[in-house]
């Protein structure tokens, strides 16, 4: 009999931090003191703390094993596994305490958190059926199909105030009642898992580590709106994601959970997967349902909208992944229980992938109203390197920077929206004091520019010209009257752009300009990058009474730039430099001034 | 699977698997003494049969974990019982044909075996 397992993160943060040698290493170690009948390797999903990579929790004790090395396997064997001896050099530091250690839901990053949607992530495998319904899954669908009339699950819904999760916060049941108050012989219920926002990850997490979750959700869905057929558009820059999508369908089917008839309900649902080619427009939902169809994925004006006609015409449910993981435990739950959570008008939880300038980099779910701070400072353990925080950019090119004087500010829907961000589908990247807001700003529209599909001008062409603005700041040639041209443009795009693409796509300009002016009056009137970043607006220096002549920057500079004798204080050549910073990483007098 | 009944059987089947991975209160602790003297004593079969005893007997609201030398080497193999809110009971010189009794007395009604306990040897 297994008595103890060894849970094994295998999504993508941890594939990409090499826990496939881990997992050999540690099957072929347990093979050598024969323990394979008592100890079970379970490949899990995210368990959140991708920056501590590969990482192996061992239970019954509960054991987190971060950063592990294969050479470390040997030793996790036949100390923890076979004696029973914690290997207490490889715990994660948090974990370790004076005289015991620590629960590790009690760490700082855990602590704070509350996991529904990714409730199983990093708890079953995901690849097995059997553990999901272990852990009460397809209970909340048998329950809608036996005692729930449609009406009564879309009702439910609507008590519980779940919004939608990527990004514009719509109400689900609501959304979910339109769909089924449309008259139509055949409607879908669709999946968005096009996640496109630069640094977000919360959707790969969940179909990596709980697909079913999503599977058992759609068929609810289906039930409450009356359709049977649903399709789950995923990007195929996924790949973990789409098997285990692809496994658990298969599963999912030869338990007849999916198929005709479940449950003897008479109620039948099919799923099948559309894989997307990575564009960034198809997130949107019509653009999302035009590719499905097979067509170029273009947006379409709205109204009508999806619920009266979407997928080839036909009503329509889209809700994205995240949303689809909390609807199977509302339902189990009641919506007392979700209702508990969150603020006045966002309910529940939001996951958010930490990223940029902090300490414990990875996914994180905590209820709506919590604070930047929190999540910055408890949870993500500050800004490393001592740095100071200076901004946090949340919902990716359609969403804003916030600066440190709204650090405390409880997060949800409308709070962001109200100091010039959004929620979006929930990245949160974390810039310290040498960010620069311009360049910031830059990068957004350099990707929006990419990204746009080019059917409406406002966005085709406007994204484009407010991206030369940009460029033509930070490169040094802003002029005062540039503020005013953003300020039109932006607006202009935003008032005229067919989808939401456009319509957000100034978002991270209008905040950036509004919260960090003075780095926009530097770069135009001084000439000058506050936070040393912009290239054309950098010069290098050598001060005179640091130099020592030591000749080391002069024999690395790539462009012979920096002239100078031993013992005699070096001179760079303004002609000649490429800014490459080499000198500055060489010397070690700190003698040379980039401003 | 045509009814919930049969979704209930998977679920209970699994709920072993739950019980490992919970940090659950209500779950009682069996620690072995696995140290070089436990071993040499002869832990390893008791540890054994201790995880098939608990799968014969249909027990799931146990965990074996093992820990290593508590000092008393004479008395090795050593298990303690561990049903939370009570005071840890200690099994001394423990074999394999002691485990039956121990779980189906201890872990399932709540009532020690007493002539197999630390106490009773020391007496």
């Amino acid at each position: 009999m297994i008595r103890s397992h060894i849970m094994l993160c295998s999504g993508t943060g941890c594939v990409a931090s090499g826990c496939h040698a881990i997992s050999d290493a540690i099957e072929a170690e347990i093979k050598a003191v024969g323990l394979e009948s008592e100890v079970k390797i379970v490949h899990t999903g995210c368990f959140g703390l991708c920056a501590l990579g590969p990482i192996m929790i061992i239970y019954p004790e509960g054991s987190f094993y971060a950063q592990v090395k294969p050479e470390d396997c040997k030793e996790i064997v036949d100390e923890h596994l076979l004696k029973g001896r914690i290997v207490k050099r490889l715990l994660y530091h948090e974990t370790v305490g004076d005289d015991k250690l620590t629960n590790l839901s009690d760490t700082g990053f855990y602590k704070k958190q509350k996991r529904i949607a990714l409730r199983l992530c990093g708890v079953i495998d995901p690849e097995h059926i059997d553990e999901y319904i272990g852990f009460n899954g397809y209970e909340a669908l048998g329950k809608v199909l036996t005692e729930m009339k449609p009406e009564e699950v879309i009702d439910l819904l609507k008590k519980s105030g779940l919004r939608g999760r990527g990004g514009a916060g719509f109400p689900t049941g609501l959304k979910w009642e339109f769909a089924a108050k449309a008259k139509g012989e055949q409607k879908y219920v669709c999946c968005n898992a096009d996640e496109g926002d630069p640094g977000a990850f919360m959707d790969r997490s969940i179909l990596e580590g709980d697909p079913h979750a999503i599977i058992e959700a759609m068929t609810i869905a289906a039930y409450a709106i009356g359709a049977d057929k649903g399709y789950v558009y995923v990007r195929a820059e996924y790949p973990i994601a789409v098997t285990r999508l692809e496994i658990a369908i298969k599963q999912a089917k030869e338990y007849g959970l999916l198929g005709e008839n479940i449950f003897e309900s008479g109620f039948g649902f099919d799923l099948e997967i559309r894989l997307g080619a990575g564009a960034f427009v198809c997130g949107e939902e019509t653009a999302l349902m035009t590719s499905i169809e097979g067509n170029r994925g273009e947006p379409r004006p709205r109204p009508p909208f999806p619920a009266v006609k979407g997928l080839f015409n036909c009503p329509t449910v889209l809700n994205n992944v995240e949303t689809y993981a909390n609807i199977p435990q509302i339902i189990l739950n009641g919506t007392d229980w979700f209702t508990s959570m969150g603020t006045e008008t966002s309910k529940g939880t939001k996951v958010f992938a930490l990223g940029g300038n902090v300490t414990n980099v990875g996914l994180v779910e905590v209820p709506m109203g919590t604070t930047l701070r929190e999540i910055v400072e408890e949870i993500g353990g500050g800004v490393p390197g001592g740095k100071k925080f200076k901004a946090a950019q949340t919902g990716g090119p359609s969403g804003g920077c916030i600066p440190a004087e709204h650090f405390d500010v409880p997060i949800d829907f409308e709070q962001l929206t109200a100091i010039g961000s959004m929620m979006g589908s929930g990245g949160l990247i974390v810039m310290d004091e040498d960010s620069c807001m311009v360049d910031i700003a830059k990068y957004f529209l350099g990707f929006t520019v990419e990204e746009s599909c080019g059917k409406c001008t406002p966005c085709r062409i406007g994204t484009k010209r407010l991206y030369e603005l940009l460029d033509k700041i930070t490169s040094g040639n802003g002029e005062m009257s540039d503020f005013d041209m953003l300020d039109t443009l932006c607006h202009h795009i935003i008032s005229s752009s067919l989808c939401a693409l456009g319509q957000t796509a100034p978002n991270p300009v209008l905040s950036t300009l509004n919260y960090f002016k003075d780095e926009y009056l530097a770069h135009i009137v001084e000439k000058r990058c506050p936070a040393g970043v912009c290239k054309d607006l950098l010069r290098y220096t050598i001060i005179e009474e640091k130099c020592i002549g030591c000749t080391v920057c002069l024999k690395n500079c790539p462009t012979n730039a920096i002239t100078g004798a031993v013992k005699v204080p070096h001179v760079i050549n303004q002609e000649k430099c490429i800014k490459c910073d080499v000198c500055v990483e060489k010397c070690k007098f700190n003698a040379i001034l980039k401003q | 699977m045509k009814s919930l009944a049969e979704l209930a059987a998977i679920r209970d089947k699994m709920k072993q698997n739950a019980t490992i991975r919970e940090d659950g209160e209500s779950t009682i602790r069996i620690v072995v003494g696995m140290a070089t003297c436990g071993i040499a004593a002869g832990a390893r079969p008791v540890l054994n049969a201790i995880t098939a005893e608990l799968a014969a007997q249909n027990v799931t609201n146990a965990t074996v974990a093992q820990t290593g030398c508590i000092g008393r080497c004479t008395l090795e193999p050593i298990v303690d019982v561990i049903v939370p809110g009570e005071d840890i009971v200690t099994y001394v010189h423990v074999t394999p044909d002691k485990i039956s009794k121990i779980i189906s007395s201890h872990v399932k009604e709540g009532i020690p075996v007493v002539e197999y306990t630390v106490g009773a040897y020391e007496n």
